[in-house]
């Protein structure tokens, strides 16, 4: 019973702390440049749809986990029954440290610091929001995600029982049931996107040593029977 | 004596057979026992009764009803973790895995009647052995030490009661004292182990007796993450860590548990706390059961099988594999390429190369978390690298906050992938 209204006046805390700071408009072009941080996970513009995380677009004035049939965390589904809405103020306080505004979100991403860096990016995810800047859909800016795969790998299919046995190596961390504390959840992922992100670790586009080391030596085949496997987990 | 127990053994079997006909069809089902509940058997264990959806049955033996993992046991002698933390029961595997988890000692093997025997009287027979019972000490490798002199100076390289005790002495160490390490020689159980627990007492004492000491006596000229060590103690806990390697006599070291004295080639001094981390060999099971060669058991690298016997495995710590360290992590993926042979070779199931992997992390004061992995793969003489990496010395705190942070991520997945 008491969880609630605690983690209630927590999130004010926050936002009455952060909104004081937030930079008043930034600068949508360098705010595109940010946003490379959010892409091998967020579709935004034309076409744009949910991957890992949910699209972008219209964010200004959706409620806190607003899009139906997108598998949010707890944390996020109870501010969004809270009343929070996605404004200025708000994303910036959730940019900041995702964590420290939904203790449970699967958004597993460190945060910006720089207030002006967040400002740039709220700015640029204005420009798909009707309300408040009432700038249309802007035109083709739908970047997919972060890395460039031959459609012949994405168009493999994977064999689910294969990648059973492969997962046993990312199991030592990545939990089977999706907890996600410290080390990301990566069930339930659209396939594609798991492809998409291995062959970013593959190449040495993606940064973590542990993922290169061990996307590194799965060949085609055995990124899409794990992708196959791990999607099914979701389900 | 072997032969009454064998005569024994086909008598009963021969009484089962004729008297009691369900008790015949219960063992038509293959069956596999493991030995050891930690990183190794309770991975295996699980992955084999998961897998083969109740066509195996799967019998662990494991003394403990409360297993405290020895990853973590040093973050909680530096107040990162409580005990209860990092003890973990077996009632899952019962339960949801129907795995039968005896608590009890197995003090035998019979490889040709293919059998254990249990502390409590009782014998298994299996269809394929698991062994995983870890690390004992060699006998004698600190002069002075024997496990009787475990209280005064305790090894805490088995965790639970003796992390405890160890603790304890810590925290009651006199003002400005000295806490005195005896390091173990290669190859031994986690290797970064010893020096993240310097890590983690000086992190302790810096707290409660910043003017304390820690005196590190060590047989071994370099040792893991050496440079990440060495530049966080310098950062975090300068002059109070002294580490004596063998140059200046860290190789001829006796105790006086008694006394409380540490002799350094020919030095004599007095200590407060002294954690001696003796040689090490596999647990004795492995060496009663006959397939060890010195102190470890060799293994064939595809499948964890014993170059002694293919209807043995042994995974983890006790193993001589090649390349791998000994380590919670390398034992949790040796067990899971095993599982998948031995529910081959039991039930005809496909069966998949094998593939290991490891990674090590460490925490070296708060929020400054390194680490150390590779892969390997299976080669006909041993398991060998492929290919690993390693934190960098000057890395941003945010990133060692983040290799913390993915360290008890770690630990949540290695821990629900061993107990369920």
């Amino acid at each position: 019973m008491s969880a609630r209204p605690f983690s209630v006046a927590m999130l004010w805390a926050v936002l009455c702390v952060t909104s004081a700071r937030a930079e008043p408009i930034g600068d949508a072009d360098a705010g595109a440049r940010v946003f490379g941080k959010c892409k091998s996970c967020h579709e935004i513009g034309a076409g744009a749809e949910n991957r890992v995380g949910p699209h972008l677009n219209m964010l200004f004035g959706r409620s806190a986990a607003g899009i139906d049939g997108f598998r949010y965390s707890a944390s996020l589904e109870r501010a969004g029954t809270n009343g929070v809405e996605w404004h200025a103020e708000t994303l910036d306080a959730y940019i900041e440290n995702p964590k420290a505004f939904a203790s449970g979100t699967r958004m597993n991403f460190r945060g910006i610091g720089d207030p002006a860096e967040r400002a740039d990016l709220i700015a640029f995810l204005r420009r798909y929001s009707d309300n408040p800047a009432n700038i249309p859909e802007a035109d083709p800016t739908a970047v997919g995600i972060d890395h460039d795969v031959d459609p012949a790998i994405l168009a493999l299919e994977g064999d689910p029982d294969y990648g059973e046995y492969l997962s046993g190596e990312c199991t030592t961390c990545h939990q089977s049931d999706g907890a996600d504390r410290g080390i990301p959840s990566i069930t339930g992922w659209p396939d594609e996107d798991f492809v998409i992100a291995m062959h970013a670790y593959k190449d040495k586009v993606r940064p973590h040593p542990v993922m290169q080391m061990v996307a590194g030596r799965l060949g085609d085949e055995e990124i899409a029977a794990l992708a196959a496997y791990f999607a099914s987990l979701g389900e | 004596m072997k032969l009454n127990r064998r005569l024994f053994l086909g008598t009963g079997a021969a009484l089962t057979a004729t008297l009691s006909a369900p008790a015949v069809f219960a063992q038509s089902k293959p069956r596999v026992v493991v030995i050891g509940g930690g990183a190794g058997g309770a991975t295996a264990a699980r992955y084999i009764a998961k897998d083969s959806d109740g066509a195996i049955d799967v019998t662990l033996v494991e003394p403990s009803r409360t297993y405290f993992t020895c990853f973590f046991s040093n973050l909680y002698l530096g107040g990162f973790k409580d005990l209860s933390d990092i003890g973990h029961t077996y009632g899952k595997l019962a339960s949801d895995y129907g795995i039968n988890v005896v608590h009890d000692w197995a003090v035998d093997v019979d490889r040709d009647a293919r059998t254990v025997m249990l502390a409590g009287g009782a014998t298994l027979s299996y269809d394929k052995l698991i062994l995983s019972p870890g690390i004992d000490f060699v006998d004698g490798a600190v002069p002075g030490w024997d496990v009787t002199a475990q209280n005064a100076m305790p090894h805490a390289y088995k965790a639970g009661s003796q992390s405890e005790l160890l603790r304890a002495q810590i925290e009651a160490m006199p003002e400005g004292g000295t806490f005195a390490m005896i390091a173990p020689p290669n190859p031994f159980r986690c290797p970064p182990g010893p020096y993240e627990r310097v890590s983690m007492v000086a992190h302790k004492l810096k707290q409660i007796n910043p003017t304390a000491k820690i005196l590190v006596i060590d047989p071994k000229a370099k040792f893991s993450k050496q440079g990440l060590f060495e530049e966080g103690w310098t950062k975090h806990y300068s002059g109070m860590i002294e580490r004596i390697g063998p140059d200046f006599g860290g190789d001829n070291v006796s105790v006086d548990p008694a006394a409380m004295t540490v002799d350094i080639d020919g030095s004599v001094e007095s200590v407060d706390v002294c954690n001696v981390i003796p040689a090490m060999k596999a647990g004795r099971i492995a060496e009663i059961a006959g397939v060890t060669e010195g102190n470890w058991a060799p293994v064939n690298a595809a499948d964890m099988s014993s170059k002694a016997d293919p209807d043995v495995y042994v995974l983890g710590d006790a193993s001589a594999q090649g390349d791998m360290p000994k380590s919670g992590f390398s034992a949790n993926s040796q067990a899971k390429v095993c599982a998948n042979a031995v529910r081959g070779a039991l039930t005809g199931s496909k069966v998949f190369p094998a593939r290991f992997s490891n990674t090590c992390w460490s925490l070296i004061h708060t929020d400054d978390g390194v680490k150390v992995g590779a892969t390997y793969e299976a080669t006909p003489e041993k398991i060998a690298k492929v290919d690993g990496f390693i934190s960098q010395t000057g890395e941003d705190s945010a990133l060692r906050k983040a290799t913390y942070e993915e360290s008890e991520g770690w630990y949540a997945g290695i821990t629900a992938d061993m107990f369920g």
